[in-house]
């Protein structure tokens, strides 16, 4: 076993990660340690854009940009965090083009920008060009992008490393004194587990969509970090609230960017009614994602649903110039050619909401620092990105702002991290803090052959989630989820891995993953049950409406020392209150 | 009750997907196995539908038959460029390529890329091919003051380098390139690609420093202009034209 001390350890390697290695670097000695890498991460396969306010096309203003960012949120935004982003939002775009990203061009040479769902002029009046885009491949460029200055600024990497737990100084359910002080790594090549010791810690890991069965989300995001974090004590925050976005390639998943609908692309059902003039008058196809995923989805439970099981509805772009779709969408449409087979010049392209965002997880304050209760944090532990619960995003993440909340708090984050390890010592590590993680491994590999496969538990997960904890959730589908899920632990328990090996064993980190989303998706479904209201993208049959009275409030899930928990499980859930400062709840209309 | 859910139980005579069964024959190493380890062939026939791609069978084959058959993936839709393999002798993504746009009647050849050192059956090590990347710089340098907003850039000056910013770093072109495979030392198409990137991005002032660089022994003149890279790409960049544009700057000694 190997040992290596860093001021910064950065876990992660997507635009979150490398943003805050891009300000760790030059002020204290970082490494980051990403499981993929670098050019791998799912920063890449974000299409649309980035939205800041420069009015290069249009009148804009960064108050328009943070009032849309609380209303698209269902007002479970914290408006402090909000207004940071959005005015941060315009030197990180710049920030980036000075990088060297190549986004579009006006004619006179300036960014270019188009409209985005829920991103409008005077509060709503109508859509606003907003975001930065470099055709429909933004995220490409931005990941390229940061990487190439990584390159540039010679970051270190440890590539292939899996982060498997994070190392604190004690328990942050009862310790006031506790701090960051590293990760325990797996090193796929070797499998070798290494301890980094940091003066601190910034997970910059991503999403969790792979516990759903349609995901736009890549095989590799199975919320190694939150579940890491949970494990140790950490709470996590506002776990139900989980986006899916209207348009995967229907039966596949995969993303077609909003940037469609933002270039004139339609909606349409089996009788190829424009629907969504009926469920949002004046944003019409460009509502925010939670409002157009829902009205998708009812739309074919009432029968307006297309092709032979009538399962899906259309997106329309045949009445766009073929030139125009190859300049501004080349990517997604590509997509429908590949996989389905259709050609969007002249065919409408099957679509349904996917899982793509999940709107929670570790909460962390403006600067990014990690808290371990409602208000106190944990010094030199902290988060950003998808991965993060500032909470930008609230109840429903608009889209474009997950690549600017990757910006602006990557490099809150990474400022941050330098500065506190500057001002502190290296933490005492007790002999054998890798012990649980080696032993957890020792066991994945030592059980003999079962019939059971890791692969079958992790699709009737999926499956699980899909059928009861999706678009539309009751107290019914929450609780057959939650004992769905508890079997499956159950089972997790006994299951054996099939590779023995040391070298590249990703059989066995597959397992280890599978236990990350596990412990996730009960967090997810649990939430999902207690919160008896309806707000963004938790939708409740049985509480169809809002509920500020009750549930104005940030969920906050904990493990529990002792392992009882709500209706069975390790977990309880408590409250932080929303940041309110300029926008009073109200009711959303589109 | 999910929408999906629903429909299903509303309506049991749901069109069934049409299944059919393929063979992959892949290639297997594992230099921690006992004795001399060599690579072998083995077959592993997998049941899958029609929008399945050759990912979908590896992943079949991994978890329900073997779980030690190792391979990289990610995104699966074809741009974080894991998962490039040889498949049925071309480079290809294993995500985006589909099982129905092949021969099924005969085993598909799954294989390592060539040229890269094969670490465990289809993952190489990709480190001399990132080493080969950043040697050309592969990064924006411009000299001078800051502007205080954006660079400006003609929508046309930003259309030169279009193409090559297309690049996922997958090593489908570089490891299809018959003089990589001789001369290791060689920069490769993806190095170069990115390379022009940079070279004729009008905001960019180290333009001479790359062409120095790639104008050295290993540099473009080992191109002999075969097309393997260009047919290899699944992003579509036309590589060999790339390269030309390099070659034809070196010449001219600026763009």
């Amino acid at each position: 076993m190997q040992t290596h001390s860093y001021d910064v350890l950065i876990v992660g390697a997507g635009g979150a990660g490398m943003r805050a290695a891009l300000e760790a670097g030059p002020r204290a000695r970082t490494a980051v340690i990403t499981k993929l890498y670098p050019t791998r991460s799912h920063t890449g396969a974000a299409q649309g854009g980035m939205c800041a306010a420069l009015a290069n096309v249009e009148e804009d203003n960064w108050e328009w940009h943070t009032y849309d960012t609380v209303k698209g949120g269902d007002y479970l935004v914290d408006q402090d965090a909000a207004e940071v982003m959005a005015k941060e939002a315009i030197d990180a775009v710049l920030d980036l083009e000075k990088m060297g990203l190549p986004f579009n061009r006006t004619p006179e040479g300036r960014i270019d920008q188009r409209r985005f769902g829920g991103h409008t002029r005077e509060h709503g009046e109508a859509p606003v060009r907003r975001s930065c885009y470099a055709a429909d491949r933004t995220g490409h460029m931005i990941l390229q992008t940061l990487y190439q200055n990584c390159v540039k600024q010679k970051v270190e990497f440890f590539n292939e490393y899996y982060a498997l737990d994070v190392l604190l100084s004690g328990d942050p359910r009862t310790d006031e004194n506790v701090r960051a002080a590293g990760i325990v790594a797996y090193e796929l090549a070797t499998g070798e587990v290494h301890i980094f010791r940091a003066k601190s810690v910034v997970f910059a890991t991503g999403g969790f969509g792979k516990m759903f069965k349609t995901t736009s989300n890549a095989h590799t995001l199975t919320g190694d970090g939150p579940a890491m974090a949970l494990n140790r004590g950490i709470p996590l925050e506002d776990m139900e609230f989980f986006q899916f976005h209207p348009t995967g390639l229907a039966g596949l998943g995969i993303l077609l960017s909003e940037a469609a609908r933002g270039e004139g692309g339609i909606l349409r059902n089996s009788n190829m009614e424009r629907f969504m003039e009926t469920y949002a008058p004046t944003l019409k196809d460009l509502a925010p994602r939670d409002v157009v995923a829902r009205a998708m989805a009812n739309e074919v439970r009432e029968g307006r649903g297309c092709g032979p099981n009538k399962d899906y509805v259309l997106l329309d772009l045949t009445h766009l110039e073929p030139a125009h779709i190859d300049a501004k969408l080349p990517d997604i449409t590509e997509f429908a050619r590949t996989y389905l087979g259709v050609e969007p010049y002249t065919e409408p392209v099957p679509v349904f909401p996917t899982a793509h965002y999940g709107m929670g997880g570790i909460p962390t304050n403006i600067k990014g620092e990690v808290l371990r209760n409602e208000t106190d944090v944990i010094p030199g532990l902290y988060a950003a990105g998808e991965v993060a619960c500032v909470s930008v995003h609230g109840g429903n993440r608009l889209g474009t702002n997950s690549l600017l909340d990757i910006n602006v708090f990557g490099k809150r984050a990474g400022v941050a991290a330098a500065e506190h390890a500057q001002t502190v010592e290296y933490p005492e590590l007790p002999e054998g803090v890798e012990t649980p993680i080696v032993e957890q491994l020792q066991r994945l590999r030592d059980r003999p052959a079962t019939e059971d496969r890791i692969a079958d538990i992790r699709k009737e997960l999926q499956e699980t989630m899909d059928a009861n904890v999706q678009v539309f959730r009751t107290d019914e589908t929450c609780r057959k989820a939650l004992a769905d899920i508890k079997k499956l632990k159950k089972r997790y328990e006994t299951v054996a891995v099939q590779d023995k090996g040391l070298r590249y064993n990703l059989d066995l980190l597959e397992a280890v993953e599978l236990g990350f989303l596990l412990e996730l998706a009960e967090v997810v479904a649990l939430g999902s049950l207690e919160r008896k209201e309806s707000r963004g993208g938790h939708f409740r049959e049985d509480f169809p409406t809002r509920d500020d009275v009750n549930f104005l409030k940030h969920t906050m899930a904990y493990k529990t020392l002792d392992g009882e928990g709500l209706e069975g499980t390790d977990i309880v859930l408590g409250t932080k209150d929303v940041v309110i400062t300029r926008y009073e709840p109200k009711e959303r209309t589109f | 009750m999910t929408a999906v859910a629903e429909r299903a139980e509303a309506e049991p005579e749901a069109e069934e997907i049409p299944s059919f069964d393929v063979t992959l024959k892949i290639s297997r190493f594992n230099p921690d196995a006992e004795g001399k380890p060599k690579p072998y062939w083995q077959e592993f026939t997998v049941t899958m539908h029609g929008t399945d791609r050759v990912l979908d069978a590896l992943h079949e084959a991994k978890w329900h038959q073997d779980g030690s058959l190792t391979f990289r993936r990610s995104c699966a839709h074809g741009v974080c460029g894991s998962d490039a393999m040889r498949i049925n002798g071309r480079n290809r993504l294993a995500c985006k390529t589909l099982l129905k746009d092949l021969d099924i009647s005969k085993p598909i050849t799954v294989e390592p890329i060539k040229g890269l050192p094969v670490e465990k059956d289809l993952i190489v090590d990709m480190e001399p091919f990132f080493d080969a990347y950043r040697e050309v710089m592969p990064f924006l340098v411009s000299e001078g003051q800051e502007p205080s907003r954006e660079r400006l850039q003609s929508a046309e000056e930003r259309e030169r380098f279009d193409d090559t910013t297309k690049c996922i770093l997958c090593a489908a072109c570089t490891s299809a390139c018959p003089i990589f495979w001789t001369d290791g030392q060689y920069f490769g198409p993806a190095a170069i690609v990115n390379a022009h990137r940079f070279i004729f991005d009008s905001r960019d002032d180290a333009g001479e420093q790359r062409l120095e660089i790639l104008n050295s022994k290993e540099g473009v003149w080992r191109c002999r202009t075969t097309f393997n890279c260009s047919e290899a790409c699944p992003r579509g960049i036309q590589i060999t034209k790339a390269i030309a544009e390099v070659k034809q700057a070196v010449i001219r000694g600026r763009v």
